[in-house]
């Protein structure tokens, strides 16, 4: 209800194409509908005082004097003084009552969030300038997997994040499932989300973080248990062998120009840990770090040009003859 | 009133713009290497040796020049030199397996042509060749990072420490006294 | 004025038994400053200085807002390249690190500066020397600064410069020692001016003016200079390490070498928060006076506005922990900042009811700068509210680094303190032009920039309960922020435009005004006891001060103190609560000396940038310039 009420504004306010799906209005999560239900109350008690302020500065105004007079005699009357001091007292009772009132609420509200501090975290997030390394953890070597900017979570089920950065600070945020949370080098922060109905929803970084700081966003995708133990058993297994002859030239070319020294993909030679992990990268639904929708369209302007998409990028342009540039994103779609 | 203060002001902007004009290209950051960009040919002398003891020819470019003295295409050589794991052989500069980088002493020549020359071509005894492996503008990056461990570059433009350890100081606090003093000890491999 | 200089000068002539023709002449030959362009360079007067403070303030202003202007083009649409991301990320640090640091703090000052001396009715601001110091090292800064923007070494790592992105690895180039740096200029010329207006405010008070008789505007520059002195240093103190990590390998944010990248938010912030405060407290100040003109009446509670001025910056100080909830903090320390900033609330609430007060039971009378008191009440109080809410912790995670808290602050900040800024300056004008600024036309820039203030800024709330981030240079087109940002794109033109015309609207009254006399407003207060624009020597006669608003409170018969020096510089000493005089005292003549001194300074700051050496180096040339600056001369002994 109210979430229609906030998209109903959002559309009075002249929007195209909202797709909501970065909108702490639009919540998710169990922190985020808590969170909402806060804002919204403070919203109201505070717009009234504000309205209440307005009213008396609309009363003085439509008490105003045209023309200079002389000095007021207000100055003056004790009486009057007396009575506009127990005034101003009232208000300032009821302010500081006010005040203590919405700390309480606030109190509340933020004692789930430090509440489960301790908990293991099964999902490590490593901030880099400027993309999202996500490593699942697993009970063996085998269980563990690596992929980059995509979390998949099953729907109804708290899960912890723990939060590390190599380089710079980075700030985790998924506006629809939870508050913020800084990856900053050096401390350990973890963050717990809990999806309360499926869905795809947009983060991203909110902590200036250099070049492309705009570019370094995500997807939660949140889906049924069953749904998320089919995803993570296809993440776990190794880069199957293109069978197709385009597809296995395109791997051809990845592992012998410069691709495979920062990019791994598991099952082949490529090793590299300097960019994100590619082995499943056409299973993601965007490229560059939310730069733009996944497609061999997309994905061969982002090999050929990254800096024309996303100026600063670590990736560098690689020289690659039409063929391979077609053979390669061919290679890399199929990587489901 | 303000019609005195202008000149005032003026001149201290025209003075402190005359003294900085120099830094001008040492901040400028080419964000976007050019995609269609070739590899510079080098024609240099592989080797110090020469007959009648003239010095190698080295032809000295541009792009030697401009990313020597760029601290943004410093920082990106140095962030290479690491990513691309250069340390393993070479330490931090001082030397393991690889030579030195820090010291005054180089096999295949000290300019940065030579290095690029290096990085590209590999030389025998283990330096792997990256022709291919990585990007020319990214060769060129760490060549001019490596010319930077031994203090060679402009101090303002030269990468300061790093947010890790390390016993050696940041490349912008070297200089030729540092090289001298790094020489003798760092010896290794050579 | 040649016909004074004729006058043969003997010793320590009084100003008993002037003629006030003649006592006005030799006053002013006295206090006013030698010919010429010399004249210009060593001036000690306060009025020249707060003038050339004003001036220099509002020119950062403008620039500031040139690159806000670029900021809502860049972001008008999603996915622009009206500029790139790295000289889009330059733009946003200069616009914030100028606005905080060159426009806000030093206009204030520069009201200051100019006001104080005049409205607690002494000839000279104390120090005068470290006053026009404080000019040349605040000119120098931002002259700096804009000249690295210009040169493409503008700070690029946000006006709060977090490590590790402006350490030495992250931070690449002499950039963001460009913003290091600059705060220290404008850090030293700021605490100078805090302790010049403390001193002014304690020792040269007019006699018989006691603390409660301080106007409000001269109490909240008090607060707001005591609060400087304990901000700043915490500022240095972080900018300094950052220096010495990035020029000599220093560890202090190096969390492999047991450094802390916490640390330095901590650092910043102790200084952040009340530098917010540090901006707005002033405004509170310009709100008083103008109410108290305006409604015809002095302000209702002037105790209770005093000590909330003295709670609220005291307050400032227990905040800085709520910009960063979402380091992760422990539960209890960070409620700890929750409550302390809820509770400042009461302060600032105390003030509103006492100024709503004051204009129920007062008359008021609408002019240009109470209008902008409206706009105040408007902006500043939603400000407020939504401060109220980035206080609690589980709302700030949401809205924290999102453009509700870009919307938050200039809500607080343009509408706390820039539209009492403008109000006063309608307000002041005509005391430092001697002419009136056109009416008409504030009318018209009034609600320009309150239109154009609204229309871009509250869109920007929505923008950032709807995910947008800080700090981005750009959008993409699928988060549904395009047409919010077009509008407030919009709304940000109309406020260029409202700017505009005020700078016209100045530019123009300054030559064409019709003239103002001493008090066109009639208001209470000392300043306009002075003629307009002041003389040198502000006053012929020390005023005796028996009341918060002399000028209403003896209208015709202000009682005068006599007996001072007329041929050198003399200035009455009081006691620090009653104001009762204590001795004569000196005040400092024209000197060349604190321009050679903030020469040397800004050679060893800009040097120290590059190499180490320079602060040794600096350090003595300016131990050089100082010798100079306090040579001994003969002058008389101050008297008991």
């Amino acid at each position: 209800m109210i979430r229609r009420l906030a998209c109903l504004f959002i559309l009075a306010g002249a929007l195209s194409g909202c797709r909501d799906w970065q909108s702490a209005a639009n919540h998710a999560g169990a922190e985020a509908e808590r969170i909402w239900s806060l804002t919204l109350t403070f919203t109201i008690v505070l717009g009234l005082i504000w309205l209440a302020v307005m009213i008396a500065v609309a009363i003085v105004i439509r008490r105003r004097h045209r023309a200079a007079v002389s000095l007021h005699a207000a100055m003056l009357d004790d009486e009057k003084h007396r009575r506009n001091s127990w005034i101003v007292g009232s208000l300032l009772a009821a302010t500081a009552l006010t005040v203590a009132i919405l700390t309480a609420l606030s109190f509340v509200t933020q004692r789930p969030l430090f509440a489960g501090r301790a908990a293991t975290a099964g999902v490590r997030l490593i901030g880099h300038q400027w993309w999202w390394e996500v490593r699942y953890d697993g009970a063996t070597p085998g269980e563990m997997f690596t992929t980059a900017n995509e979390l998949h979570i099953p729907v109804g089920t708290p899960i912890r994040l723990s939060l590390e950065s190599t380089d710079v600070i980075h700030s985790f945020w998924v506006p629809s499932l939870a508050g913020k949370q800084d990856l900053i080098p050096g401390h350990n922060n973890s963050i717990e989300l809990l999806a309360q109905r499926p869905g795809i929803y947009r983060g991203q970084c909110a902590e200036f973080c250099g070049l492309q700081h705009a570019h370094m966003s995500f997807l939660i995708v949140a889906e049924a248990a069953d749904a998320f133990e089919n995803w993570q058993a296809a993440q776990r297994a190794a880069a199957a062998t293109p069978q197709e002859s385009d597809r296995a030239k395109g791997a051809q070319v990845f592992v012998s120009k410069p691709c495979a020294l920062c990019h791994t993909i598991r099952g082949t030679p490529a090793g590299g840990t300097v960019g994100p992990d590619l082995t499943h990268v056409g299973s993601r639904a965007y490229i560059g770090a939310g730069v733009l929708p996944l497609n061999m369209g997309s994905l061969a302007a982002w090999i050929a040009d990254p800096h024309g998409l996303k100026p600063g990028v670590n990736m560098p342009p690689v020289h690659l003859g039409p063929d391979e540039l077609n053979a390669v994103t061919a290679y890399l779609i199929g990587l489901k | 009133m303000q019609g005195s203060r202008r000149p005032v002001s003026t001149f201290v902007a025209l003075a402190a713009s005359i003294s900085m004009l120099g830094a001008c290209k040492r901040e400028i950051r080419d964000i976007r290497p050019d995609p269609a960009g070739a590899e510079i040919p080098l024609t240099n002398a592989m080797v110090e040796l020469s007959p009648g003891g003239n010095p190698p020819v080295t032809a000295r470019t541009k792009k030697g020049e401009d990313y020597q003295k760029n601290a943004y295409q410093l920082a990106q050589g140095k962030t290479l030199f690491k990513q691309m794991n250069c340390s393993g052989c070479h330490s931090n500069g001082g030397g393991g397996m690889g030579p030195a980088l820090i010291d005054n002493q180089w096999i295949y020549g000290s300019s940065i042509e030579n290095i690029v020359a290096t990085i590209r071509e590999g030389r025998p005894n283990g330096m792997p060749s990256f022709r291919g492996k990585i990007t020319d503008d990214q060769i060129w990056q760490i060549a001019a990072y490596v010319v930077s461990m031994g203090g060679k570059v402009p101090s303002a433009a030269a990468p300061s420490r790093d947010d890790a350890m390390s016993n050696l100081p940041g490349e912008s606090r070297r200089d030729a006294t540092f090289e001298k003093a790094a020489g003798p000890t760092t010896g290794l491999g050579k | 004025m040649p016909r004074a200089a004729a006058t043969p000068r003997r010793a320590n002539q009084r100003d008993t038994g002037l003629e006030d023709a003649e006592l006005r002449e030799r006053l002013a030959y006295t206090w006013g400053r030698r010919p010429g362009l010399i004249g210009w360079l060593t001036t000690v007067d306060h009025k020249e200085i707060g003038r050339r403070y004003l001036v220099t303030a509002f020119v950062m202003l403008a620039l500031g807002g040139l690159l806000a202007a670029i900021i809502r083009l860049q972001l008008a649409r999603p996915e622009q390249h009206v500029v790139g991301p790295d000289l889009y990320n330059q733009i946003f640090t200069t616009h914030g690190a100028n606005m905080m640091f060159l426009f806000a703090v030093p206009v204030m000052q520069a009201f200051s500066m100019y006001l104080v001396p005049l409205m607690v009715g002494t000839r000279n601001i104390a120090f005068g020397k470290v006053g026009a110091y404080s000019y040349w090292m605040y000119l120098a800064g931002g002259v700096f600064l804009w000249v690295s923007f210009i040169l493409d070494i503008g700070p690029d790592v946000g006006w709060f410069a977090y490590v590790p992105l402006s350490g030495p690895q992250y931070g690449i180039g002499k950039r963001a020692d460009v913003w290091a740096q600059m705060i220290t200029f404008t850090e030293v010329s700021s605490m100078a001016v805090a302790v010049e207006t403390i001193v002014t405010v304690f020792k040269h008070r007019a006699p018989g003016m006691t603390l409660t008789d301080i106007p409000l505007f001269v109490w909240a520059m008090l607060v707001t200079a005591f609060m400087i002195i304990f901000a700043m240093p915490a500022v240095m103190v972080a900018s300094t390490s950052l220096i010495l990590d990035r020029l000599i390998g220093t560890h202090f944010f190096n969390p492999s070498e047991g450094g802390s990248a916490i640390l330095f938010q901590h650092l910043f912030w102790f200084f952040g928060h009340p530098e917010v405060y540090i901006i707005f407290i002033p405004g509170t100040g310009m709100v008083s006076a103008i109410i108290e003109t305006f409604s015809r009446r002095p302000v209702f509670g002037h105790v209770a506005v005093i000590i909330s001025l003295v709670a609220t910056g005291m307050l400032a100080f227990g905040l800085w922990v709520h910009h960063m909830f979402a380091t992760g903090l422990p539960e209890l320390g960070a409620s700890f900042f929750t409550i302390m900033s809820m509770l400042i609330a009461i302060p600032s609430g105390l003030q509103i009811f006492c100024w709503l007060t004051t204009l129920l039971t007062g008359t008021p009378v609408i002019r240009t700068p109470l209008l902008f008191v409206f706009g105040f009440f408007f902006i500043f109080v939603l400000g407020g509210m939504t401060g109220v809410m980035v206080a609690s912790i589980p709302i700030d995670l949401q809205v924290h680094d999102t453009y509700f808290v870009v919307a938050h602050f200039h809500y607080v900040l343009i509408g706390g303190a820039v539209f009492p800024l403008l109000g006063a300056t309608y307000y002041w004008f005509p005391k430092i032009t001697g002419r009136m600024m056109s009416e008409r036309l504030g009318v018209w820039n009034f609600w320009l920039a309150f239109i154009g203030f609204n229309v871009a800024f509250f869109p920007m709330h929505i923008l950032g309960i709807l995910g947008m981030p800080r700090r981005v240079y750009t959008y993409q087109t699928d988060v549904g922020w395009d047409g919010l940002n077009l509008l407030s794109s919009a709304g940000a033109f109309i406020l260029v435009a409202s700017f505009a015309l005020f700078f016209f609207n100045m530019l123009r009254s300054a030559r064409v005004g019709p003239l103002a006399g001493p008090n066109p407003w009639d208001a209470g207060t000392l300043e306009w006891l002075a003629a307009s624009p002041p003389p040198p020597h502000n006053f012929d006669h020390i005023p005796f001060v028996t009341h918060a608003t002399p000028l209403w409170a003896e209208r015709d018969s202000l009682p005068i103190v006599s007996g001072i020096s007329v041929n050198t510089r003399e200035i009455l000493i009081t006691t620090l609560a009653d104001a009762q005089p204590e001795m004569r005292e000196a005040s400092p003549d024209s000197s060349i000396w604190p321009l050679i001194a903030a020469i040397a300074t800004t050679i060893a700051f800009i040097a120290s940038i590059f190499s180490p050496w320079a602060a040794v180096w600096g350090s003595a040339l300016i131990g050089v310039t100082l010798v100079g600056w306090f040579w001994p001369k003969s002058m008389k002994e101050d008297e008991e």
